[in-house]
């Protein structure tokens, strides 16, 4: 059986086909019919079908850890947030949900917490992924739209990518610019990071940006254009205003020798991507979290719209501002008002809009203002403003900056509820009530990708356990909370088509979210709905949005914004010498509850790792493959060194994904400084002062298992699943009294190991339990230094587990930890005296013509001790 | 032809052995290899067989081998020798001042060189009973003989000794289908060749194939039944065994009878100087007989070594000379495999790594002094024996390659230059 859905990962929104082998098991493909991948997958998309295991998830309802019914647990929800609100009013509740959730889950929650509720504290992570794109958008076009469309990619003679590493974190994207580059030579792209990504292999231009100075760049931009008599001043004048005032702002940016200075680039590229922007008409710039996670997010990204609409080129073909959205629901999120500064269906909290919601919902209640934005709202659950928060989906002990705030936050929260699929996180860690949501797979509705395209995702799997659809868990509530006759839904099509109905309301207004002809599909008809561009006016949807030069704004023109480079809210200083940087890894999502499922994509970066220059790294003391210690003003982590020249000198680029499920002291997010953009509330996560030091553990291990261990409380740990088996890389800066206890401790066995072998002197141990099933588990645990389990070789022993029995070579290589390849089996033990095997004796006899016993022994010593063996050597060289 | 060749024979010097046991005829193969010509050699052995592997009576008593499978040299090999073997003869007198050997049998054989390799005798405990019917040695073929002749209609047998030599017959008798017992006076077998896990998982092993054990048995007496024949024993603490037949490995004595009563210098052993020679410059002493720098020796290997340089200054070459080394011992028991070498238990200032494979009883202990391999004790796997051998004799600085080193010569890589030997070019 074959299902038609979405990729559940990044912004770009894959079409995927579920396979349902007729044994139950599943497997992924691309979808050939799929406008955004046609039929292409990346690598996290191929692997889909591993996370589809049973594995770590909530089957069932908790209240306080206990096993609950649904009843039990929707009551207990609803009686606390009527409770809370009832003694603190609705802004002591708030919602915190996820780019990952579905369009109707949002729809429902949104419309709960805003219409009925009334308070607008529900934000959801995409604030920390593109709400900077957002305000930008809002403020140049009056509304959230994307003009752009994927096809773009295609057409587009240049292609600017910055602040994005398309390569590994919207890789289908990444692989259709590359045909396109391949096909049409003549296209041109420009890559704008500091760190010279993977994305940097199709770049004819990297600009090694200094972090924080883009607004600078496209300033300087701006300026050239106008100096040089490249902008559109009949564009401007009709479609646009705010130009004189944004020109001189830009102004200040200076020459492309004043820009390349500040930038810390050289002036010759900067010049060289200058006239490449002017002279290229199908320019597109395409902008990720690099520009987004900024204390002046908005202001960047309004720079880069500012040079398209001096140039005439928004929603043109191959010529747009692009933002490229993180997760594969951030764009649906936002159109049913999932964001904390928006109402609904991409109305806001003015009087028209919230008359027209309050009456379309029937909700007199209506939150009148907007809510608490993430870092706030969590600020606001720590200093006690906040007494309840429901977090849907999302991590936010892992993925929110200053994390360890966030922790202690969630730690003293009146009620903590998580609704999600996993059952330990970060976070779920402190809640008192478990709520088990469908995981993909299993979940049912609608997402819309970073070309305004509408999917469906569908089900093609049973929930499992007594895991419900987000929609379906909110709609109980509401109904719990006394709202039921206005959360009357049966089904996702049921929300999806009051949703549509919503956005209809749009038609007679400037704002171009209108999916008003979808309103009245039937079950049937949405089950089947073919992935569709919003606006749906028609049959065919919107390719692009505003190439007729008409906005969303009141006057239908695009607004100029004039911003000026301020700079990071924390610079580095003598104390914090350095700038970290974070982001993705080509093979993780988010805090890895599903793809560190993947044994396929575990193997590419394994464990949690800091990236630092060479000159750094000598400079810091710092080895490659050693561990270090980063420490920020607000936390610290220990983390594998790489070294590499792909980074610029003095910054450090750390992964966001690891967490405490997979790692031990490895949440960057603690390290990751709260300052976050003024207008749309997007933290800085790319820009954090910090300093690093080598780190000298104790002791160190590796452990691998069948097992899925728990994690020991160490200084540093790694957790990596792979085929067959776990991988745990440990280290401590304590001193262990006992090492066998502790590899037995580490190990969850009840028995001494089967294999040990110990040095009391490094102190050295290394141990393995085998049992009828083969390999069970081996650990290799040395001081500090050790080389064992630097050199350790972690494929081979890999390899080992899944066998039923190993042979007597690996038994005997085990603990060595080195493979056995080219030590050959030298056979039953003939000449006792000097150990020499039966077929080490016939390969001598046969590799050098020996003769005789006496040749024999001159040879291998064989039989020339006591002569025990001699006879049987006779028989040796007989049989030969 | 054959007078011809009597003729030349009278015009060298005689050379006389007297024993023909492993540590003698090696002395023998020695110096027939380095100079074939020198001497008119003859053997006086004791026996009435020719040369033979002593190590092997344990398989033969086992059933492993038979007497013909271990012997070594024939008759016909004295006879194309041209060495006369006086076969089954005892010597039993040494005139230094005639210098010549006098036989039981009164065949007086004069010498110019005599090398005496008389070996040793086994050590009978000195209780009441020991030598009562069916108390037995383990020595020679004669024994062996004995004890596969008892076997066969005696049940219970008693093995005094749970040295090498007392396994290896309790074994072989337990092969017979007799009901054998182990009695050992300390708490651990082979206490002085294995350290205690060893000695207890070799134990181990040896209960699965039915031998019983008695530990911390002191042997109080031997009782007789009224034909003189064994019937039990009784130990210090009380405890008593029912048995039919004993096996005394107690331990070996420098068989010294002879060179004493000749006058010459002996201690426990044959005083030897570097050469091998006795206080008398004309004999030389090679094997168990002798004692060397203090020195009594038990093994092969020793033996072997003597042998060499015996025969290196009887060939009148004299560059050789001997030196103890570090000894190696395996115990001979078809299917296990137990190893030690140099010094394995409590070395002061030393460190132990251990392997052990508790499923598969494979147990390894190296004792690492300054950097080298001073000790080994192997259990189960002993393939890498000789080269921990090796590596303790060469004192070598093992710290290249400390982590690895237990895992035997393929798992160790030395850095740069190599100083383990390369293999031959492939």
């Amino acid at each position: 059986m074959v299902n038609r859905s979405t990729c559940a990962y990044c912004g770009v929104g894959c079409g995927i086909e579920i396979h349902t082998n007729s044994d139950g098991s599943t497997s992924v493909k691309g979808d050939f019919e799929h406008p955004a991948n046609f039929g292409k997958l990346c690598s996290k998309g191929s692997s889909l079908a591993h996370t589809l295991t049973g594995e770590g998830r909530l089957l069932h309802p908790k209240i306080n850890g206990l096993r609950a019914s649904w009843e039990q647990a929707t009551h207990y929800v609803a009686s606390e947030f009527k409770r809370i609100i009832a003694e603190h009013g609705p802004g002591a509740v708030a919602f915190y949900v996820s780019g990952q959730l579905l369009t109707e889950d949002y729809y429902v929650a949104n419309k709960l917490m805003k219409g009925f509720i009334g308070s607008a504290n529900i934000d959801t992570n995409s604030r920390l992924c593109m709400s900077s794109a957002v305000a930008a958008y809002k403020r140049a076009f009056g509304e959230d739209s994307v003009p752009a469309s994927y096809e773009d990619l295609e057409i587009a003679d240049l292609i600017v990518l910055t602040g994005s590493n398309t390569a590994w974190c919207h890789p289908i994207l990444f692989q259709r610019i590359k045909s396109a580059k391949a096909a049409r030579p003549h296209m041109k792209v420009v890559v704008i990071d500091p760190r010279r990504t993977a994305t940097c292999e199709i770049a004819d231009l990297h600009l090694a940006i200094k972090p924080g100075t883009d607004v600078a760049l496209f300033n300087g931009l701006l300026h050239y254009l106008q100096v040089s008599g490249k902008t559109d001043a009949q564009y401007i004048q009709q479609h646009c205003e705010g130009f004189e005032a944004a020109i001189t702002s830009a102004r200040q940016a200076g020459d492309i020798q004043q820009v390349a200075a500040l930038c810390d680039l050289p002036a010759t590229d900067v010049a060289d991507f200058y006239q490449w922007f002017a002279d290229t008409e199908r320019t597109l710039t395409c902008f990720s979290q690099g520009i987004n996670q900024s204390s002046q997010g908005t202001d960047k990204g309004n720079a880069i719209i500012n040079c398209h609409l001096a140039t005439g080129r928004v929603g043109k073909p191959g010529a747009s501002p692009f933002s490229l959205t993180g997760q594969p629901n951030a764009m649906g999120g936002r159109e049913v008002g999932g964001l904390a500064n928006q109402l609904a269906a991409h109305m806001e909290f003015e009087p028209q809009d919230l008359k027209q919601v309050s009456e379309f919902w029937q909700a007199p209640n209506i939150a009148r203002t907007p809510g608490l934005k993430a870092v706030d709202l969590f600020d606001a659950v720590a200093d006690g403003t906040v007494k309840a928060v429901w977090v849907m989906g999302t991590n936010p002990a892992v993925s929110l900056p200053n994390a360890g705030k966030v922790v202690k936050a969630l730690q003293q929260a009146e009620l903590l509820v998580v609704s999600d699929c996993i059952e330990t996180t970060d976070t779920s860690a402190y809640a008192q009530v478990l709520l088990p949501a469908a995981g993909w797979g299993e979940k049912d509705g609608t997402v819309t990708n970073s070309e305004r395209c509408i999917s469906r995702q569908k089900a093609a799997l049973e929930p499992l356990g007594e895991a419900r659809q987000d929609w379906r868990i909110l709609t109980d509530v509401a109904a719990a909370m006394g709202f039921a006759e206005h959360f009357p839904y049966r089904t996702a099509a049921d929300v999806f088509r009051e949703h549509a109905r919503l956005t209809g309301l749009n038609r007679n207004s400037h704002r171009k979210l209108d999916l008003g002809k979808l309103a009245v599909l039937s079950e049937q008809q949405y089950n089947e709905l073919a992935p569709v561009q919003w606006p749906v006016l028609d049959k065919t949807g919107s390719p692009r949005l505003y190439g007729d030069g008409h906005f969303s704004t009141a006057s239908g023109k695009a607004r100029f914004v004039a911003v000026a480079y301020t700079g990071v809210s924390h610079p580095v200083s003598p104390d914090w010498p350095l700038a970290l940087n974070t982001g993705r890894i080509r093979d993780q999502w988010h805090t890895m509850t599903r793809t560190a499922l993947a044994p396929p994509l575990n193997a590419h970066k394994p464990e949690p790792f800091v990236e630092i220059h060479p000159e750094t790294a000598t400079e810091m003391g710092l080895e490659d493959q050693k561990l270090a210690r980063i420490q920020s003003p607000w936390g610290s982590a220990i983390l594998r060194i790489n070294i590499t020249d792909s980074l610029r000198p003095g910054e450090l680029f750390v992964p966001m994904h690891w967490n405490d499920q997979w790692a031990r002291g490895a949440r960057i997010g603690e390290l990751v400084n709260p300052a976050v953009d003024p207008i749309s509330g997007q933290p800085e996560s790319k820009h954090t002062p910090c300093r690093i030091e080598p780190w000298h553990p104790q002791w160190s291990a590796v452990m691998l298992s069948r097992d899925n261990l728990p994690i020991p409380d160490c200084d540093y740990a790694a957790k990596i699943r792979g085929k067959h088996f776990y991988r745990y890389e440990l280290a401590g800066g304590d001193t262990v009294t006992s090492l066998p206890a502790q590899a037995q401790q580490f190990a969850g066995a009840d028995e001494a190991a089967s294999v040990l072998y110990q040095d009391p002197r490094q102190p050295a141990l290394r141990g393995a339990w085998l049992d009828a099933e083969g390999l069970r588990t081996c650990i290799y645990i040395g001081p500090g230094n050790s080389g064992i389990i630097a050199n350790a070789d972690r494929n081979w022993l890999s390899g080992l587990f899944g066998k039923p029995e190993l042979d007597a070579i690996e038994r005997k290589a085990l603990l060595s930890g080195k493979s056995p390849a080219g030590v050959e089996d030298c056979g039953r033990t003939v000449c006792a005296c000097f150990g020499v095997g039966e077929k080490t004796i016939l390969k001598a006899i046969r590799e050098h013509q020996l003769t005789d016993a006496a040749a024999v022994g001159k040879h291998l010593k064989a039989g020339t001790n006591c002569g025990s063996c001699v006879s049987e050597i006779k028989g040796l060289l007989a049989a030969q | 032809m054959r007078r011809h060749a009597v003729k030349t024979e009278s015009s060298k010097p005689k050379l006389v052995f007297v024993g023909n046991g492993m540590a003698g005829t090696r002395t023998l193969e020695e110096l027939l290899a380095l100079t074939p010509d020198k001497y008119a050699i003859s053997v006086i052995g004791e026996e009435h067989f020719g040369n033979y592997n002593r190590i092997m009576l344990s398989p033969v008593l086992a059933g492993e081998k038979t007497i013909e499978n271990i012997m070594l040299n024939d008759d016909e090999w004295y006879r194309r020798n041209n060495v006369v073997f006086y076969k089954g003869e005892q010597a039993v007198a040494i005139d230094r001042v005639k210098r010549q050997v006098t036989t039981r049998n009164g065949k007086c054989i004069p010498y110019d060189r005599l090398v005496l390799a008389t070996g040793s005798t086994p050590f009978r405990i000195p209780v009441p009973g020991n030598n009562l019917t069916n108390v037995l040695t383990f020595r020679d073929i004669d024994d062996v003989n004995n004890m596969l002749q008892l076997s066969r209609h005696k049940q219970h047998a008693a093995v005094i000794g749970g040295g090498l030599l007392g396994l290896e017959a309790a074994n072989g008798l337990r092969k017979q289908g007799m009901d054998v017992t182990v009695v050992h006076a300390y708490d651990a077998i082979l206490n002085r060749q294995l350290d205690k896990t060893a000695s207890r998982l070799l134990q181990d092993t040896l209960e699965q194939k039915g031998i019983r054990f008695l530990m911390n048995a002191a042997t109080d007496s031997i009782q007789g039944n009224t034909n003189n024949e064994v019937c039990g024993l009784k130990f210090k603490d009380g405890r008593q065994l029912v048995v039919d037949m004993v096996v005394m490995a107690t331990g070996v004595q420098p068989n010294v009878a002879l060179a004493k009563s000749s006058g010459l210098q002996c201690d426990r052993g044959i005083l030897v100087n570097d050469v091998m020679q006795s206080f008398d410059p004309a004999i030389y002493a090679v094997g168990e007989c002798v004692q060397h720098r203090g020195q009594l020796f038990g093994l092969v290997a020793p033996g072997y070594d003597q042998a060499r340089v015996c025969a290196n200054h009887l060939a009148e070459m004299g560059i050789a000379r001997y030196t103890q080394k570090a000894l190696a011992t395996q115990l001979k028991i078809t299917g296990i495999q137990a190893f030690s070498a140099g010094q394995f238990d409590h070395v002061p200032d030393s460190e132990e790594i251990t392997f052990f494979d508790g499923q598969l009883g494979h147990y390894k202990k190296l004792v690492i002094k300054d950097n080298r391999l001073v000790g080994a004790v192997l259990y189960g796997d002993t393939q890498d024996g000789g080269w921990f051998f090796d590596l303790i004799q060469q004192q070598t600085d093992i710290s290249p390659i400390r982590d690895q080193l237990i895992f035997g010569k393929d798992f160790c890589q030395w850095p740069e230059q190599a100083t383990a030997p390369l293999p031959a070019a492939a």
